[in-house]
């Protein structure tokens, strides 16, 4: 069950940092409807589960985060890619696209003979 | 670093929860309320929208519980929380956490009390710098594996080796202390220059003896130590420079030692002085050793083994040099440790009786595991509703564990208080019987042994109602309400107890053997009658220039005045040693007609005793052939000797002894045997024939040359004598009888033989005491265990037992069905207990004496104790089981 939750957890952490790193500062609801945009609605995201993978980032020193005001003055909690999470971002890209073509490469046709 | 800064920011995130529960509640709504007004724009109904909203979200509080588990560290805050419910859980039952935690302390406070012991005596280092470069060095001979070493031989080794930074000559002596109130009698050392330079104590206050003080016509110069600094001088620093009359010499203070100083536990000495200004000429012979020792500090990075082959060679150096003396002698090099331990069964006696205490432990644990494991009964249904509550298993058994961990450290504390105040009674009473005994104490290694042990303790009993409640099934036990008594946990029970019983049996056989022991030694023959004798010394300040006659006189007139005391039947002086103090004195000895050894290692030795004509009538030693001493034979006539049996045994088998003569060089003298006597067991009541020196040998004091008396004068004479009553209340008027004689004379180390015989035991009594102490508590244990058992399970069959005799079951049936119970209980305890014993009493055998280690008496007595302490445990609950009234058992049902 644990090892299941860490790669999503860590997927959902990778999407927050790219997330926060295209958009700025963004509040975790907003967080939330920006992935699902990109993933094309494909991916369903449990809006609840956003808030741990949040903490623990912020924990780890990746994010940061004050309150603020939305669009429609609402109170809400901002959150902020730190310098260490960009850096926490550029590893993990690096890592997922090696990851993905070693697995392409592996997974093709020819890759198997 | 990253998953460091993480579990910072946790341990940070288990405070200040509320403010931070808080905070996340208002960001949720935050949330939601961005979410609905989005919905809200889409089209939806307000209310659509917000259950819209939270379904996306997947329940506010699922998300809050899944936020507070990243936010702290759980396991610690359910920790916590299992502390605080476990103390609750105690508090409200205190019967029952009382007597937990009193059983616990009682093996806690017993394992940590020896421990301390052992970490005292042999873990811990010796209290100087650098303790490991430290050795002993001794001479060895013939006979005697560490004898004494002679002065002049002291010397060469000191200037000849090449493996020693430095040594120091120290030998034990009194000194009469007058001239500062009453006169009294001091121990004290004397030392070399090299003595505290060697082992690093510096002194307290002004210096150590100089090099150029420690040889003849040196200014006689004293160090003092820090108790007579205080008692005589009243801590006062212009204590140094002023001077103390000891043996009628005057010597200048010149340092104070400081208190915490002792090199062997025993009396302290409390003057040191230069052994280098001593002139006597029996000291300065290289041929005898006068209880002389060496303590030397290794050069850095040399071992033990290469300074011994370094004396070695000077040893045999010495040997070639002086044959007389040093032909077939070596020198023996130890380390300092090992040899204020001593031999090694004190290492063995200490670590079994560890071994013995750790299963008063193991019983105390098992006790409280049965309490635990009767309590969880009751407890089942709480627990059973926690785990449907949705509490896990584990987390169940981690609560458990929590409990009995906060028990075990509960025992601890107390144990910890009850060891450090049993230690010193223990030590009170027997100081003589341990080495080291002044170390003992309670340091962090025994602190940290006993929380160990506390936590360790808590395991061991937490287990068995922790695995209970690993294998409960719920529903079961919410069906049945939570009673009845499975057949698992009662097997467990049971076997708890017979655990208890079986142990409590090894260690009393173990206490009941060395009782034994003890019996057989007290009731050994020691060769003399010790009862109504007291040994004592006389000191009278020399006298300047004394010369022998004049002190033979004067030991004439104190021995009239002591007869003159009423009750005193026999007075003998005795110069060379007491049979069974620890001390000995021997000298070397060859028939005349046989030709001469080479040297004196050579030679065949004897114990000897320099005594008058009355010493075997003071003794009580039987006189077997031949005649005594008359007051006949002193300094004018041929001088004499009586040997005992085994001398005359191995030297002249079925030859007639008397008549014939032995040579004692080493005191000049040829002496005529006339008579044979018993043998005294000298060397102790057990170990007496495993030394290699048998032979005794009585010379009249008064023979002894002229040259020898200021020796002995100086030395403070030795006394014993017979009364017709309890010798210790002849003490006073022994002191007025020797104050009439002589105003400055001082008596002291009076001592009654039965004391002496009592100490010579002190170690063996010392095992019998802390075996006895352990042996009880495992009997105490054990039947509260067996009481509590059988007390429980007749509780649990009250109303098995009202069914019973409304059938028709009389009174005694239902006592002698639960007596039964206990009984098959305890006799299978005993079955396995004493197969055990028969096992483990052999690792005991050289701390028995004159009973088998599987000796019958033993283990039937302790077998019938066992067992009938276990019937008295079960009365009482059989007694309540007996007048339970059937009409109310039955009424629950």
């Amino acid at each position: 069950m644990g090892e299941k939750r860490d790669v999503q957890q860590g997927t959902l952490a990778l999407m927050v940092l790219k997330t926060l790193e295209s958009m700025g500062p963004l509040h975790g609801y907003g967080i939330a409807r920006r992935i699902e945009q990109i993933s094309g609605e494909a991916f369903s995201l449990n809006y609840g589960t956003l808030y741990p993978a949040l903490l623990k980032l912020q924990q780890e020193g990746a994010v940061s985060s004050e309150w603020g005001l939305s669009d429609n003055n609402r109170k809400a909690r901002y959150y902020r890619l730190t310098r260490a999470g960009r850096k926490q971002l550029e590893r993990a890209t690096r890592e997922w696209q090696e990851t993905s073509v070693i697995m392409a490469r592996f997974l093709s046709p020819e890759g198997s003979r | 670093m990253k998953t460091f800064r993480t579990f910072l920011s946790r341990v940070a995130g288990i405070f200040g929860r509320q403010e931070r529960d808080a905070d996340f509640s208002a960001e949720l709504d935050g949330h939601l309320q961005m979410h609905i007004d989005d919905f809200v724009r889409a089209g939806l109904s307000p209310g659509e929208a917000r259950r819209q909203a939270l379904l996306k979200l997947g329940g506010t509080e699922q998300v809050k519980e899944a936020y507070r588990e990243q936010r702290g560290l759980p396991s610690l805050e359910s920790f916590a929380q299992d502390v605080r419910f476990a103390l609750r859980s105690m508090r409200k039952n205190p019967g029952f956490t009382l007597i937990a935690i009193l059983t616990l302390m009682l093996g806690i406070g017993a394992n940590t009390a020896l421990f301390s012991v052992v970490n005292g005596v042999l873990l811990n280092p010796l209290p100087y710098p650098h303790p490991e470069q430290l050795a002993l060095l001794a001479g060895k001979t013939t006979q005697f594996s560490r004898a004494s070493v002679s002065y002049p031989n002291f010397l060469d080794w000191e200037r000849d080796n090449k493996s020693f930074s430095s040594m120091g000559a120290f030998r034990s002596d009194d000194f009469s202390f007058t001239g500062r109130g009453e006169a009294e009698r001091l121990h004290g050392y004397m030392i070399s220059s090299g003595f505290f330079p060697t082992l690093q104590v510096r002194p307290f206050l002004g210096r150590d003896i100089r090099r150029e003080e420690d040889q003849v016509g040196g200014a006689p110069v004293v160090e003092i130590s820090q108790g007579l600094w205080k008692r005589k001088f009243g801590s006062s620093p212009s204590a140094v420079g002023q001077t103390i009359m000891l043996n009628g010499t005057s010597y200048t203070i010149i340092g104070v030692v400081p208190a915490n100083f002792h090199l062997y536990s025993g009396s302290d000495p409390q003057v040191y002085v230069p052994i280098g200004q001593w002139n006597d000429p029996t000291f300065r012979d290289r041929r005898i050793g006068m209880g002389m020792n060496v303590v030397a500090r290794l050069k850095p990075g040399i071992t033990i083994a290469q300074a011994q082959s370094d004396m070695d060679r000077i040893a045999r150096q010495l040997a070639a040099a002086y044959p007389e003396a040093n032909a077939s002698t070596g020198i023996a090099v130890g380390t300092l440790k090992q040899e204020v331990i001593g031999d090694e069964s004190v290492n063995r006696t200490l670590y079994i009786l560890l071994a013995a205490v750790a299963f008063v432990l193991l019983i105390a644990c098992a006790n409280v595991a049965n309490l635990l494991l009767a309590r969880s009964t009751g407890r089942a249904r709480e627990f059973a509703v926690r785990s449907a509550l949705g509490a896990s298993k584990s987390r169940l058994v981690r609560q458990l564990l929590t409990e009995s961990a906060l028990l075990g450290l509960g025992g601890g504390v107390l144990g910890v208080l009850l060891a450090w105040q049993g230690t010193r009674a223990v030590l009170a009473i027997l100081p003589d019987a341990l080495p080291r005994a002044d170390e003992v104490g309670i340091d962090p290694r025994v602190l940290g042994y006993a929380l160990g042990l506390s936590l360790l303790s808590g395991l061991i009993f937490g287990l068995a109602p922790a695995f209970q409640i690993w294998r409960t099934n719920v529903q079961e036990t919410l069906k049945s309400g939570g009673r009845g008594l499975s057949g698992a946990r009662h097997r467990t029970l049971n076997a708890f107890v017979i655990f208890e019983v079986a142990t409590a049996l090894v260690l009393l056989v173990g206490a009941g053997l060395m009782i034994r022991s003890l019996a057989v030694l007290w009731n050994t023959d020691p060769g003399f009658d010790p009862h109504h004798v007291l040994a004592f010394n006389i000191a009278e300040p020399p006298i300047k220039g004394a010369d022998a006659a004049q002190i033979r006189a004067s030991l004439r007139s104190l021995e009239d005045r002591l007869h003159s005391i009423p009750g005193v039947q026999a007075v003998s002086w005795n110069g060379g040693s007491l049979p069974l103090d620890g001390s000995d004195s021997e000298l070397p000895f060859w028939l005349q007609g046989s030709p001469k050894p080479s040297s004196d290692s050579d030679m065949d030795w004897a114990l000897f005793y320099l005594v008058n004509s009355d010493d075997l009538k003071t003794m009580g030693i039987p006189l077997l052939r031949g005649r005594n001493f008359t007051r006949a034979d002193n300094e004018h006539s041929m001088p004499v000797a009586l040997i005992d049996e085994k001398l005359a045994r191995q030297y002249f088998g079925d030859k007639d002894p008397i008549g014939q003569k032995l040579n004692l060089n080493l005191i000049n003298m040829q002496v005529q045997i006339i008579g044979i006597v018993g043998h005294v067991k000298h060397w102790g009541l057990d170990t007496d024939s495993t030394n290699k020196i048998q032979s005794e040998l009585y010379i009249p004091l008064l023979q002894i040359p002229d040259s020898f008396m200021p020796l002995l004068a100086t030395g403070g004479m030795q006394f014993v004598l017979r009364s017709d009553r309890d010798p210790s209340s002849l003490i006073s008027d022994l002191r007025h009888a020797v104050a009439q004689e002589n105003p400055e004379a001082v008596v002291y180390g009076t001592k009654t033989f039965d004391q002496i015989i009592s100490d010579s035991l002190a170690a063996r009594r010392f095992s019998m005491t802390l075996l006895g102490i352990f042996a009880g508590l495992a009997l105490l244990l054990s039947s509260i265990g067996i009481y509590g058992v059988i007390a429980y399970v007749v509780g649990q069959r009250v109303q098995e037992i009202g069914t019973r005799m409304a059938l028709g079951a009389q009174r005694g049936d239902v006592l002698r069905m639960v007596l039964a119970g206990g009984a098959k209980l305890a006799l299978t305890g005993v079955a396995i207990g004493s197969a055990l014993a028969l096992a483990l009493t052999r690792e005991m055998r050289q701390m028995i004496y004159g009973v088998s280690a599987t000796d019958p008496l033993t283990f039937t007595g302790v077998a019938l104790l066992l067992v009938i302490i276990a019937l008295l445990a079960c009365y009482i609950p059989a007694r309540r089981a007996m007048k339970v009234d059937p009409m109310i058992a039955l009424r629950y049902e």
